[in-house]
């Protein structure tokens, strides 16, 4: 009977199917508590955030909201800055994925063999991997601070002076690059522990008969890491790819989409049109306009890496 | 191709071997350290700010360690936000919504990890899926539906957000916990005629016990770190986390804000570093083990 209340649009179909051993009732009750709130306040919202994107929804409004069809896409189409915006997503997106794989790769392996000090790099790794993405921007900020910051004041002592009082992060030219270089810094340590538990489920008896057949380095890692690791390396970049290009609090931290909105990311705009001017049937469009963009992405990047192993 | 070389002249082929081994080993320490000093240096400029009076601060050449170390910039911070208010609000949220996810996950992930059925299938690919939507597809309809509750501005509200936000990854890496306790335990359980209930408290529950305080863990540090939703829903000063507050510091500060800026991060940072450091292990284990056969 509790088949019955649960909710028949969900997948409830199967889980009285005759030929399985065991009973599914009891999973029923263990699965309800968690069910109903993923339901009702996420994947509720979500669907109702995917209608308002066809709606005028607008913050503090008294008349009703109304269907508008869509009107909203129509106008996200001609808003330049919109597309400025995106453009600038996916410099940042894939300006900090694909540094942040070979650094971290590049760690990882480093990390397997047996060099001393691989506590401290673990130890370290902790704290962007812990910290509070509030601080990470406001440590670089300190960073980068023209005046008070150590940047400016290494590239002194290098006898580099062309740096003098430059402000990272307001320049045009330097702000995203000084953003993403801390977006890399943040999410390297996460990146790094995941390939790191790859690489030491490789067998070591493989790369010794690599070895005893003369392979090098490059060649040992050609033949038998890579292959071994190439399922979480393109788990992990997926991944990474996504909370990227979704990534918010770090940059609006370290500049607020500024200078001239050079580094408003995708989310800093919707950010901004839902909660600042209120516009949130708009907002939600540009959602959805990111979800479109993150899914082709994806799925031409995996259909492509997986087709790529299917020919080796 | 300096192996092939050597394996050709076998008198010389030893010591080249051994230089070449040396040269290789260098290099690798050298990268190593270059690695270390791009993961630790801010976080040591941001101690060393912390620590420095304004009158450094205002040098025009800082320098790394404080020549006159002061404890004023904490002063100060506490002095100019109300940091314990926040702490206080942090805590509250990210205990309570830690508290109240693992109370929902634990039984479902038993449920995922035990029967395999189309519904465990759906809801791992949920778990998978969600993380794909950005954060403010979700926010608006959620603020929208907390307003009509009026849960906007609200302790409870944002509780409520988190408790769902952090499910997906306490399904996951609970999941991947229940999944390392073999079933056959509690099959002899049973056999031995324990009931249904005795076997989950008495054989399950302590081979459990250290995964769900990992993940009680990990879910608090995420909502300790927590940014956006607090940054939208929590509007009264005297409600608003850590960092959110934080975030008031930034943007009008001159030179010498910055040691009181320094300091109030450092602190806010604490306790997420050594939960984490506590825990570090068991949450790659576990993260790994919920990806294995899914």
């Amino acid at each position: 009977m509790t088949l019955a209340t649960a909710p028949q649009r969900s997948t409830a179909a199967d889980a009285g199917r005759a030929a399985r051993p065991r009973p599914d009732h009891g999973a029923w009750f263990l699965v309800l508590p968690a069910l109903i709130p993923i339901l009702v306040l996420s994947v509720g919202p979500l669907l109702y955030g995917i209608g308002l994107a066809f709606t005028d929804a607008q913050s503090g409004r008294t008349q009703a909201t109304r269907f508008v069809g869509l009107l909203n896409f129509s106008d996200l189409f001609q808003d330049s800055l919109f597309w400025d915006s995106f453009r600038i997503g996916l410099l940042w997106a894939f300006g900090v994925t694909v540094p942040q794989f070979l650094l971290a790769l590049g760690l990882a392996l480093l990390l397997n063999l047996n060099l001393r000090l691989r506590w401290l790099a673990r130890a370290l790794a902790i704290i962007p991997w812990a910290m509070p993405e509030v601080v990470v921007g406001i440590m670089w900020r300190l960073v980068y601070h023209p005046d008070a910051g150590v940047l400016n004041e290494t590239l002194r002592s290098l006898g580099l002076s062309g740096a003098d009082g430059r402000d990272w992060l307001s320049g045009l030219a330097t702000a995203l690059p000084a953003v993403i270089v801390v977006g890399v810094w943040a999410g390297m340590p996460q990146t790094t522990v995941t390939l790191l538990a790859g690489l030491q489920s490789v067998p070591r008896e493989l790369h010794e008969a690599a070895s005893m057949d003369g392979a090098g380095a490059w060649r040992r890692f050609r033949t038998v890491t890579w292959p071994a690791i190439r399922p979480i390396a393109l788990a992990v970049t997926a991944l990474n790819f996504i909370w990227n290009f979704n990534s918010f609090a770090l940059v609006f931290v370290l500049t607020d989409g500024g200078p001239g909105g050079r580094t408003r990311l995708p989310m800093l705009f919707a950010y901004e049109e839902a909660f600042r001017y209120g516009q949130f049937g708009y907002a939600a469009t540009m959602g959805l306009a990111m979800v479109a963009v993150i899914s082709v992405l994806l799925a031409v990047y995996l259909a492509g890496r997986l087709k790529g192993g299917d020919d080796q | 191709m300096n192996d092939t070389e050597h394996r050709g002249s076998a008198g010389r082929g030893k010591n080249a071997g051994t230089a070449r081994r040396t040269a290789t080993r260098t290099g690798q320490y050298a990268a190593l350290l270059a690695y270390l000093i791009f993961l630790a240096f801010p976080f040591l400029w941001l101690i060393s700010t912390a620590f420095k009076p304004p009158r450094e601060l205002g040098s025009i050449h800082p320098t790394w360690i404080p020549e006159a170390p002061t404890l004023e910039n904490f002063r100060q911070a506490f002095e100019q936000q109300p940091l314990l208010a926040a702490a206080g609000n942090s805590l509250l949220a990210a205990a309570v919504s830690a508290l109240i996810a693992i109370v929902l996950a634990t039984p479902m992930a038993y449920a995922l990890a035990r029967y395999r059925n189309r519904l465990s299938r759906a809801a791992t690919g949920w778990v998978v899926i969600s993380q794909a939507f950005p954060l403010v597809l979700v926010i608006i309809p959620l603020f929208l539906i907390l307003k009509g509750l009026h849960l906007v501005d609200s302790r409870i509200g944002l509780i409520m957000v988190y408790v769902v936000w952090s499910l997906p990854f306490a399904l996951w890496m609970l999941t991947g916990y229940v999944r390392a306790v073999p079933p056959e335990l509690e099959e002899a359980a049973a056999v031995d005629g324990a009931g249904r209930i005795r076997t989950l408290v008495s054989v399950t529950a302590p081979l459990l016990a250290p995964g769900i305080v990992a993940t009680a863990l990990f879910a608090f540090i995420t909502a300790w770190n927590e940014f956006f939703f607090a940054l939208v829903l929590l509007k009264s000063p005297e409600k608003q986390t850590l960092p959110v507050v934080l975030t008031h510091f930034i943007g009008t500060e001159g030179v010498t804000d910055l040691g009181p800026l320094a300091a109030a991060a450092l602190l806010a940072t604490l306790p997420s570093l050594l939960l984490f450091a506590a825990i570090q292990r068991r949450i790659t284990g576990g993260m790994l083990a919920g990806a294995v056969k899914n």
